[in-house]
């Protein structure tokens, strides 16, 4: 008879080893030097309180949080959490961007805005200087943007050309002969007058400016959460204002962060929330009961920030501009840029309102190529008459539908709701002055460097047009 | 007699790209005779060494004559003595334009570039294996357009291909030297663009047959191995 090793209990309970083996387990697991199963695992969850959430990982998320920290007067005196829904960051606007940064606005707030973030790269590894971490290659090309104006538009871009100067970009103006002189590839017909960024234009990688804020921001203590904000508990005031009308003001003291593919999630308690969550801000809003209220009042104005998805095109052409190219915008919309030393080149075409492309899903329309882009860039630069798409991907603006600038400050009656967002395809050049301005005004209660008065949400509900004149 | 033998042909003051602005300036030699007596003298001179000795003592005695007059003789580079300081007579000439500006190994960066820009009628400027200089830096030459023909970067580490795209504004180059730029990814490309790029400007750097693979009927053969039936 072989004998099995098991030992029947006298008490008649069976199973005795494995009792014992349990009973080893638990002790092995309470003594040092084993992670301890007894108290679930809650490394994944936010921290129940957090002085300031940023609701949003993406290039505008993290510039606040580095300028929290940066302009804090105390060293750790303030602690900062960022929730990003999606740590792949495979949606978000600012991994898919073309990367161009440029000053050719028609308002002076903007070109500060984009002049800042100029010196902001150029002097990329002290800001974001990590102790042992290697130094930033932004791969910056300062060949410039040169912006196309037709007839019709050639007055106001000499008039934006004079502001820019004003305000210290170093643009000029140039006459269709001295373009043929310059860019001998470019064909004229229909240009009036073009505009060329002689210094701080042109374009760079944005993940790596994505990795060098994320390291950056880490190594200063901001806590980190991938998870998704679905509810915010405020507490209402009710206040009169100077005229005696009775208003209520907000005040959010808890956001509820759930996490990925469960039902889990973790209430952290709050004092300032950043709204910087992109295409999806308008969703977030309305979470914190922005624009629930009649139309027409105060309540009722929403967030006017939705998703539009563009494409951008990416193809060879082996004749085509040189070394030399600028980012090219065209009368008509579309635009080009070089990739690269191998006669690779990447570029699209903002769409017309009847035009907009369904931004459920980031599918890559091949034919708006052939039909509505291919055919301007062959007119204005004859080479390109034969090309070779060799890929294309499309990404989301978030695409302010009032006036086109970003939402930035503030909400009057949410009162610790902050906005960064609705940039409408300028976010990435615009970050890190923005980021500073939010920072500005949480820290020191207004805008100390760029004042930034004219982005704040107010503009909605008065009606005033916070609008460019160009083209881009 | 130690100097160099000039050509006695018509030298007239063209940009001479081979040699750089650290000799003294081209020699003119003023155009003189008809074209008969001129090859007449030119054919003297290749047959008889000392018709060729006199014409160089006289031009010799020319030259001396011109640079007498010339208050810059062996004094045209301004350079700091051993302590690093520069002469007070510097300030004597505070109105004569600067030609070259030589750099090399300086510690200038792009706030410093403030300074030679102002100089309008700079001709070379030499940024050899400066640590500081970049593309944002080279971003900032195109003031110089109408007078730069002469530009160094050889050695200088953070350049790259994306900064040389900016010298395109300097339409009056004409000796460009790009050699030993760690920073540029693919040389022998980059060389190629740049001389599209700058037709008139002699680019001095890179070999283009650098990075070339051989062919396979080209790779070296180990004769020493012996074949094996």
């Amino acid at each position: 008879v072989a004998h099995t090793g098991r030992t029947v209990g006298r008490l008649g309970e069976g199973d005795w080893d494995g009792k014992v083996s349990e009973i080893k387990k638990k002790i092995k697991s309470i003594l040092p030097g084993t992670s301890c199963d007894l108290l679930p695992d809650t490394s994944h969850l936010p921290p129940e309180h957090s002085d300031v959430v940023i609701v949003g990982g993406g290039v505008l998320g993290l510039s606040v949080a580095y300028w929290l920290k940066k302009l804090e007067s105390r060293r750790g005196g303030i602690r900062v959490l960022v929730v990003e829904r999606d740590h792949t960051y495979s949606q978000a606007s600012t991994g898919l961007s073309v990367g161009g940064i440029c000053q050719q606005f028609s308002l002076p707030e903007n070109i500060q805005l984009s002049l800042f973030s100029a010196s902001f790269l150029r002097n990329i590894n002290e800001y974001l200087a990590v102790t042992n971490a290697p130094p930033l290659d932004l791969q910056f090309n300062p060949s410039g943007y040169l912006l196309l104006a037709s007839e019709k538009d050639a007055a106001a871009m000499e008039s934006n050309v004079k502001v820019q100067k004003q305000e210290g970009a170093k643009v000029c103006l140039m006459s269709p002969d001295q373009l043929r002189n310059k860019f001998p590839w470019i064909n004229t017909e229909g240009v009036a007058l073009a505009s060329y960024g002689m210094e701080n234009e042109g374009w760079f990688d944005p993940w790596c400016l994505l990795q060098g804020l994320r390291q950056k921001v880490e190594s200063m203590g901001v806590f980190f959460c991938q998870g998704e904000v679905t509810r915010f508990v405020s507490s209402s005031q009710r206040m009169l204002t100077t005229d005696d009308e009775m208003v209520i003001l907000k005040r959010i003291h808890e956001v509820h962060v759930k996490m990925d593919h469960s039902l889990e999630y973790q209430p952290v308690e709050c004092a300032i929330v950043i709204n910087a969550a992109g295409a999806w801000s308008a969703q977030i809003a309305a979470l914190a009961g922005i624009g629930k209220g009649p139309p027409g009042t105060l309540q009722g104005t929403k967030l006017p920030v939705e998703p539009r998805k563009r494409d951008v095109y990416v193809w060879h052409c082996p004749q085509g501009p040189g070394l030399e190219t600028p980012l090219v915008a065209d009368t008509s919309g579309a635009y080009f840029r070089r990739e690269g030393l191998g006669s690779n080149y990447l570029g699209g075409r903002s769409p017309t309102e009847e035009e907009e492309p369904d931004p459920t899903n980031l599918e890559v329309d091949h034919d708006f190529f052939q039909e509505k882009v291919w055919p301007h860039l062959a007119l204005r630069v004859p080479a390109f008459e034969t090309l070779k798409v060799q890929t294309a991907w499309a990404g989301y603006y978030d695409y302010n539908t009032f006036d086109q600038n970003g939402v930035v400050g503030p909400h009057p009656l949410v009162v610790n709701m902050y906005f960064a967002t609705g940039f409408s395809g300028h976010g990435l050049q615009q970050a890190p002055g923005v980021g500073r301005a939010v920072a500005e005004m949480i820290l020191q209660g207004s805008f100390q460097t760029i004042d930034l008065s004219s982005f704040l949400f107010n503009r909605f509900y008065l009606g005033e047009k916070t609008q460019e004149n160009t083209t881009m | 007699m130690a100097a160099p033998w000039l050509s006695l042909r018509l030298v007239a003051r063209m940009w001479n790209g081979t040699r750089g602005i650290h000799r003294l300036g081209g020699a003119v030699v003023p155009e003189g005779n008809q074209k008969k007596e001129r090859t007449m003298l030119q054919f003297l001179t290749n047959h008889f060494y000392d018709v060729e000795a006199l014409r160089g003592y006289l031009l010799q005695r020319e030259m001396s004559k011109v640079h007498m007059k010339n208050r810059f003789r062996d004094k045209e580079w301004i350079r700091p003595d051993k302590y690093g300081h520069f002469s007070p007579e510097f300030w004597n000439f505070q109105e004569v334009p600067v030609e070259a500006v030589d750099a090399s190994d300086c510690e200038i960066n792009y706030e410093g570039l403030d300074n030679l820009l102002l100089l309008k009628e700079l001709q070379s400027l030499l940024l050899q294996r400066c640590p500081h200089v970049d593309d944002w830096c080279l971003s900032r030459l195109y003031p110089l357009a109408d007078s730069l023909q002469e530009l160094s970067l050889a050695g200088c580490p953070r350049v790259s291909e994306r900064g040389l795209a900016c010298l395109h504004h300097l339409q009056n180059l004409r000796r460009l030297d790009i050699s030993d730029l760690p920073a540029v990814s693919n040389p022998g490309l980059t060389q190629i663009l740049v001389e599209e790029m700058l037709p008139n400007c002699k680019v001095v750097g890179v070999d283009w047959a650098e990075g070339l693979k051989l062919g396979p009927e080209e790779q070296p053969q180990d004769t020493a191995s012996p074949v094996l039936a």
